[in-house]
């Protein structure tokens, strides 16, 4: 047998390290649909019976994850064009479905062209290396997703980082690197864990200045960010300016999976003929491209969604505020309430739990040293009596921990690092 | 005062301490595992030292182990460049 017990032993070793680092990650299952009311059993496998919450850690922005003309749209999908395509796009796995898809994307995103992937990860794993060689240079904020990270990583261009945010640096940076033959800004729209939003505005004139090019991961912005939810670059008034953006279908756009490279033709081409994730994966299945075009239509159709999105998120950051939590500032609905230190967001996440909220802790490495926080995301899914109970329950567990009204040093002061 | 890993440190500090980050930077502070540089972001502290001291680190010794503090990074280039 080739799997040792001396292997197994190990493996089992380096779990249980996880176990006492406390970074072993375990699933929670959820017993109903995605949406703002769902039922938890956690711990699982024990007999607990699932318990009602509200969700405040879905990316189900737009609340379009279980909405019934997009149900209804995905078993049309099932119906018409079947549940597999047992192919990959290049061979026998396109169908008109797929590139009316694409088309819908990029009159949304305002760019040239879109190719979908399985996912946004597999479209950041594959789109470096598709468009990019070792004459180049890739410059990408410190902050950018890990699926960005590991897409430079398979890319022969240089890699280089700037400062979070930091334009000063950025511009630096460029100007380190004018003797390569390319040079790609790379950066997320919204920051995932912390939620602020790239200087879209400043990177584009950077861009023009030293002659760069523009990728954005706008995976937590497209629906929502901006006047009509197309996303960072509508925010910050670049849209068409934007070389390459990769977003997913798996967060407001329906939150079921496949995600795409949106951007200028050319590059757009380069990853259908190179990128190796859409080379050698499976289509995505047509049910969820029947899915996402109805999610499109509606998106396009109203900001209805957005709009209220927009409203809960204001409501929300001000109750936070008001009770006298510490958050990090911004306008999307990504709000993290910190509390610096590991093990204080976790029992604060339980408590929360037990009090009928459900919101994750984050800490180190996921997050930096000392940056533990609970991040909440808001929906369109969310209803006003939602947002006031979980208000009520971080006040509660906030006075437990007595750290209402206090900030980041004081926090610190009282619970370490 | 050592002027190389005076150089290291400054760099370290101005290159990955972000602003209002109060971390203090010794020669002996933990960088990589310590969460101050990452080991992505250890590709312009390798192209900085290779510029200034005029040298090549070959990959396969730009390990996170050997880049984890001043004194570390210090010693490896001296590796390269004995009187630096």
């Amino acid at each position: 047998m080739a799997y040792s017990a001396k292997a197994r032993e190990s493996y089992q070793k380096e779990l249980q390290a996880l176990r006492d680092a406390g970074l072993f990650k375990e699933e929670r299952y959820i017993h109903a649909p995605q949406g703002a009311d769902i039922e938890v059993e956690f711990p699982v496998g024990q007999g607990v019976p699932p318990r009602k919450v509200i969700n405040m850690c879905a990316n189900n922005y737009l609340g379009l994850s279980s909405h019934p003309e997009v149900i209804a749209a995905a078993h049309a999908g099932l119906d018409h064009r079947g549940y597999g395509v047992s192919s990959v796009r290049f061979i026998c796995g396109t169908q008109d479905i797929h590139r009316e898809l694409e088309v819908k994307l990029t009159e949304f995103l305002g760019t040239e062209d879109t190719l979908l992937f399985p996912s946004c990860m597999d479209a950041n794993a594959g789109v470096f290396e598709a468009v990019l060689s070792d004459q180049d240079v890739m410059i990408s904020d410190r902050l950018v997703h890990a699926s960005i990270v590991d897409g430079m990583r398979l890319c022969k261009a240089m890699q280089d980082t700037f400062k979070h945010s930091d334009m000063g640096h950025l511009e630096e940076k460029l100007q380190e690197h004018q003797d390569k033959r390319y040079r790609m800004i790379i950066t997320d729209g919204v920051f995932s864990m912390d939620g602020d939003l790239a200087r879209l505005d400043v990177i584009v004139e950077l861009a023009e200045k030293y002659d760069a090019m523009v990728f954005v991961d706008d995976s937590h912005a497209t629906g929502f960010i901006g006047k009509t939810g197309r996303g960072v670059h509508e925010h910050c008034g670049v849209m068409g300016k934007i070389d390459i953006i990769t977003t997913t279908l798996g967060k407001a756009l329906g939150g079921a999976s496949g995600g795409c490279v949106s951007g200028r033709r050319e590059l757009v081409e380069m990853c259908r003929q190179r990128a190796r994730p859409y080379l050698f994966s499976n289509s995505v299945a047509p049910v969820i491209v029947a899915g996402a075009l109805k999610v499109m239509e509606l998106v396009t159709r109203s900001t209805e969604r957005r709009d209220k999105l927009e409203a809960n998120t204001v409501f929300w950051r001000r109750g936070l505020k008001g009770i006298g939590l510490d958050i990090k500032d911004g306008d999307s609905p990504i709000v993290p309430v910190m509390l610096y230190n590991a093990k204080l967001a976790q029992d604060f996440a339980r408590d929360l739990f037990g009090e009928g909220i459900y919101a994750v802790g984050f800490f180190f490495p996921v997050v930096p040293k000392a940056q533990a926080r609970i991040r909440t995301q808001l929906s369109a899914a969310h209803e006003r009596h939602h947002l006031e109970k979980a208000l009520e329950a971080f006040r509660k567990v906030g006075e437990k921990y007595g750290i209402l009204g206090l900030g980041k040093n004081q926090i610190i002061e009282k619970y370490g690092l | 005062m050592d002027e190389l890993m005076k150089t290291i440190r400054e760099y370290v500090i101005r290159e990955y301490i972000e602003e209002g980050d109060d971390r203090e930077v010794t020669d002996t502070t933990p960088l990589i595992s310590g969460g101050i540089v990452d080991s992505f972001s250890m590709v312009s502290l390798k192209r900085f030292l290779e510029r200034k001291y005029q040298i090549q680190i070959p990959d396969a010794q730009a390990t996170p182990e050997a880049f984890d503090s001043v004194t570390k990074i210090a010693e490896l280039v001296r590796r390269f460049k004995p009187d630096a």
